[in-house]
């Protein structure tokens, strides 16, 4: 198996080298053909028909073909996830760099194609940020916002120093022989080495999943350093120009001082932008089409804004994604939503790719390769050390003001994490060599310790992670339980840290909160947006949009949906298209049901479908037909679906109910439809009195509710009270439509009314189960029945009929099951209805 | 401290509180100055509910951070008051307000009303409340126990969401 894998790998890789060898090397020489053509041009003799002019699109061409090449690599190396679980996919890519740098130098004998810092910057860089500002769990980025920043400042400020501290004594002490290097420049290397990566630990992490504040901490630290990396490259490069001779205590203050400037300012910056975002999505209502275009305009202009003030980019992307994201999402539409959230996807990993294919491209190349063992051993070694010895010392500081602490554990992943990266390498190119004479002894170590890091501390991670059996993330299942509890919790905390006096974090976030929705929502949230921003209510709406694609999935692969195309089931609710309540109604209510049905088997399953029918019937605010019909459709479904289940003995991820009460119910039904098809047969007009009644018992429920209350919007609050299972004894016996259908003495048909979808079921149902009776009690459809037949036709099956003749049965079975004798219901409800 | 002196807290009840809910002596002393300027009208209780300082500081033992090392020293008396299981009954309890252990759908309905915006219509909030006790219901009482609420609640980090910083 992982042989042929390999194969297959081996192939793929042939064929991407050698097209690639293809395209380089004619392409180079056609360079220089056309030159020459382009020279002989000017003497041409007659017309041509064709010309290859390759200077025309070179750039762009390139830098296509090269991005195609970066992903056929990421292609190639996903194919076989034997290799991906060891190793993980940026050290793959880093390699693939390496063959692929191997071949262009090969062909070229230099490197043509190299990571520049201006390209690494401007354009790979920034879409790694914003999606990661715009993905940013805020909530935890901002209870842990302390520790992060004590990580992020100070660690970095520790590492930078004692590294270049410690290089520099190494470097007196002879370890590392003739190097042309002062303090400054030790101190420059220094804190460009520092930084932890934000590109790279993303890599390396997520194919971990360890627990979420472990990650926050690290990864929000990756990201805040770059405040940090900054200024102290900037300062220490200034100190290098300037020479040692003219730092001085001003100088030193106006370095502190251009940290907090840069720090905050482009903090600063990132909110400006983010609050013009929202501000932009507040209005785009008309143009809805380009949206997305403006979150990633915006977001690309804060970064290159920043840049360009000389103010920390990463900072002002991470926080103008920070803080936009809640807005926007509320703002834009769903589509919007989901295009930003791809396309950002998309844009990052695309950028990751090419970041690791060519720093590994960037390594083979002659001229830049100075080595000095002891500098290069000795940067190794003063990483590592200095990274846990930070991370444990700051950590032990603020254990004690922690609420959690952080576990040894944990700290020691956290020390291991500090991973470099692309940034560290593109910062070292940018270094000026004629001050720094070493530059390509820099530029040498930083690429070994970010290979070091990104493949030999990649792979070892994982299997690090789990010897040490780091708690890992909790796999987050959307219960709305959970999010009313949490809620809950946040409340109890404010209101415990009022009683017991002290100002602590929840009141500042209750506060924050209460601002929030004074003036900021009113600020830059459209008005439709700011009604629908219960967060408890939208988990609830997605729990039952993800509930009700799962079971239009299930539907669809089970068998025909044409009955869902049945116009005339869903005429009622064109009536009823006028208000715009909460469009999110029909699924709410549809979910309930279907949960009722399928996960609690012992809740009378039809009552909820019967409810949901009256809802359906009676519901306003349905803006949209899809809306209707995924919510018809949803509500044909429940019912079918378990049964279906059930009687093709078929496995899917649904649970199947076993439980003894469904089964008994499920075979008093048949039973029942058997006697009423025997009866049918015999009385001939039978059936139809019971068929209507059993969709008038339906109808009960409007009038009945029609009666408690005045005004359709009453009539339907008070039928969900009822369908709600709020008084589970007038539905569930009372109004259970299939277990007694007979018992309704009210023989008005007010039979237009859709019948129940469990009616068209029903018919399934009892097809499969007694096939036999299919032959025998046929009653003549005629243009009459049509009228109750009609509903029934929903199905294509040919048991309709006899479903009408198996109702009386059920009026038998009734009395054998636990439920009230059938005269009081019926009457009440008439004496109701009259 | 007043000059009220059947309120004045003494040492020993100090030590008792201490042993009872795990707070430190300044901690509870600090308490102590703040039970009293809530407790304005000077019955030694708050409002109607008559809580004592006993009272307030075992409700306020509950949202103290876990403590691991809290294992060795209570070995042999029952859960301290800030343990998981003790912070989630508290939790429990306050939905279940007719203290039958059991958490109906009205109990829920009313907790998340108080929670809930106004531009959630009644019957919505009937449904969420359905299927919320539908998630967590085993037995299919439609009524949450305890143990129900405890074993849906297992993911969710108790100890660090219920839990607030005491300052010493």
């Amino acid at each position: 198996m992982s042989l042929m894998g390999l194969r297959r790998h081996a192939d793929l890789w042939l064929l991407g080298s050698a097209m690639l060898l293809c395209c380089v090397s004619p392409l180079k020489a056609e360079v220089k053909n056309s030159e020459h053509e382009s020279h002989s041009n000017s003497n041409i003799t007659g017309i041509p028909i064709v010309t290859f002019k390759w200077e025309h699109v070179e750039t762009p061409y390139l830098v296509a073909l090269w991005v195609l090449v970066s992903f056929l690599c990421k292609l190639v190396i996903e194919a076989n996830h034997h290799v991906t679980n060891i190793i993980p996919e940026s050290a793959l890519l880093i390699c693939a760099g390496f063959i692929l740098g191997g071949i262009i130098w090969g062909a070229d004998l230099q490197q043509t194609f190299k990571l520049t810092p201006t390209v690494f910057f401007f354009y790979l860089l920034p879409p790694i940020i914003l999606d990661s500002g715009y993905h940013m769990p805020n909530k935890l980025f901002f209870t842990n916002l302390g520790a992060i920043l004590v990580y992020a400042v100070i660690g970095t400020c520790w590492n930078a120093a004692s590294l270049g501290l410690s290089l520099w004594g190494c470097h007196k002490g002879g370890a590392m022989g003739e190097l042309d290097i002062g303090l400054l420049q030790y101190l420059l290397f220094g804190s460009l080495i520092a930084a932890v990566d934000p590109v790279a630990v993303l890599a390396v992490f997520e194919q971990v999943h360890v627990n979420e504040v472990l990650f926050i901490l690290v990864f929000g630290e990756s990201l805040l350093n770059d405040g940090v990396t900054v200024v102290l490259f900037n300062v220490f490069d200034a100190f290098v120009t300037l020479g040692g001779a003219q730092i001085d205590a001003v100088e030193i203050i106006k370095g502190i001082i251009s940290f907090f400037v840069v720090a905050f300012g482009g903090s600063l910056l990132g909110f400006v932008f983010g609050l013009l975002m929202c501000f932009l999505t507040r209005c785009t209502k008309n143009i809805q089409i380009i949206e997305p275009g403006f979150i990633f305009v915006v977001g690309y202009l804060s970064y290159l804004t920043a840049e360009m003030l000389s103010l920390s980019a990463i900072l002002s992307c991470v926080f103008c994604g920070v803080c936009c994201q809640k807005y926007i999402n509320a703002n834009m539409n769903e589509n919007s939503v989901k295009t930003v959230k791809y396309a950002m996807k998309v844009f990052a990993n695309g950028s990751e790719t090419m970041i690791f294919v060519f720093l590994g491209i960037s390594a083979i190349d002659k001229t830049i390769w100075v080595w000095n063992t002891g500098f290069i051993l000795l940067t190794l070694l003063f990483i590592f050390i200095y990274r846990f010895i930070g991370v444990f010392i700051q950590t032990w500081i603020l254990n004690r003001f922690r609420l959690v602490p952080l576990e040894f554990i944990d700290q020691l992943i956290m020390g291991f994490g500090g991973l470099r990266g692309a940034v560290a390498y593109g910062l070292a190119v940018m270094m000026d060599e004629n001050k720094i004479k070493e530059k390509n002894l820099m530029v040498s170590t930083t690429l070994i310790v970010v290979f070091f890091t990104v493949i030999v501390q990649g792979i070892i991670m994982k299997p690090l992670v789990k010897w040490l059996k780091v708690k890992k993330a909790t796999e987050s299942e959307l219960t709305l339980i959970e999010k009313v509890q949490n809620r809950v919790f946040d409340h109890m905390l404010v209101a415990i840290e009022d009683i017991s006096g002290q100002i602590g974090h929840n009141y500042m976030r209750d506060k924050w909160k209460n601002f929030e929705e004074k003036w900021m929502m009113w600020l830059l949230m459209k008005p439709s947006a700011r009604k629908k921003q219960d967060h408890v209510f939208n988990v609830f709406h997605q729990l039952n949009l993800k509930d009700a694609v799962e079971y239009v999935s299930e539907g669809e692969s089970r068998g025909s949906l044409e009955f869902i195309r049945n116009d005339s089931a869903i005429i009622d609710f064109k009536k009823k298209l006028g208000e715009d309540i909460f469009d999110t109604m029909p699924d709410v209510t549809a979910d309930t049901s279907f949960d009722h049905g399928i996960v609690l088997p012992d809740r009378r399953d039809p009552v909820p479908s019967v409810s949901l029918e009256m809802h359906e019937q009676t519901m306003n605010g349905l803006r949209e037909m899809e809306d209707l019909n995924s919510h018809h459709l949803l509500q044909e479904h429940l019912y079918k679906g378990r049964k279906q289940h059930r009687h093709k003995f078929s496995r899917n991820h649904l649970t199947i109910n076993t439980d003894e009460d469904e089964v008994q119910e499920i075979f008093q039904r048949t039973m029942r439809r058997r006697l009423e098809s025997f009866k049918s047969a015999k009385m001939g007009m039978g059936p139809p009195k019971i068929i209507s009644k059993h969709t008038k018992k339906e109808q009960q429920k409007a009038p009945n509710g029609m009666k408690r209350n005045s005004g359709d919007e009453d009539f339907e609050f008070s039928e969900a009270d009822s369908a709600s299972g709020y008084d589970p004894s007038y539905s569930y016996r009372s109004g259970g439509g299939i277990e007694n259908p007979a018992f309704m003495a009210d023989l008005d048909p007010v039979v237009p009314v859709q019948i129940p979808p469990w009616l068209a079921e029903a018919e399934l149902y009892s097809g499969a189960v007694s096939p036999s009776q299919r032959a025998q009690a046929r009653p003549p459809l005629s243009a009459g029945d049509l009228r109750r037949l009609a509903p029934l036709r929903i199905s294509t099956r040919s048991t309709d009929s006899f479903m009408m003749a198996d109702i009386p049965a059920a009026e038998q079975r009734r009395d054998s099951f636990d439920l009230p004798p059938p005269p009081p219901p019926p009457p009440s409800k008439d004496g109701r209805h009259q | 401290m007043g000059s009220r002196a059947s309120t004045l807290l003494r040492e020993e009840e100090i030590e008792e509180i201490k042993k009872e809910t795990g707070f430190s002596h300044s901690q509870i002393t600090r308490l102590y100055s703040r039970f009293t300027s809530l407790d304005k009208g000077e019955n030694g209780a708050l409002r109607e509910d008559q809580v004592n300082f006993r009272g307030f500081m075992r409700t306020l033992a509950h949202f103290r951070p876990v403590e691991d090392n809290e294992k060795n020293k209570n070995v042999s008396n029952t859960e301290p008051l800030n343990s998981r299981t003790n912070k989630l009954h508290f939790a429990f309890q306050l939905y279940d307000l007719d203290r039958d252990d059991k958490i109906s759908r009205d109990e829920l309905l009313q907790v998340l009303r108080m929670m809930v915006g106004v531009n959630i219509s009644d019957e919505q909030l009937g449904s969420i409340a359905d299927r919320t006790i539908q998630e967590a219901d085993a037995n299919g009482d439609g009524c949450i126990s305890f143990t129900e609420f405890m074993k849906v609640l297992e993911k969710v980090d108790v100890e660090q969401k219920m839990s607030i910083r005491f300052l010493h």
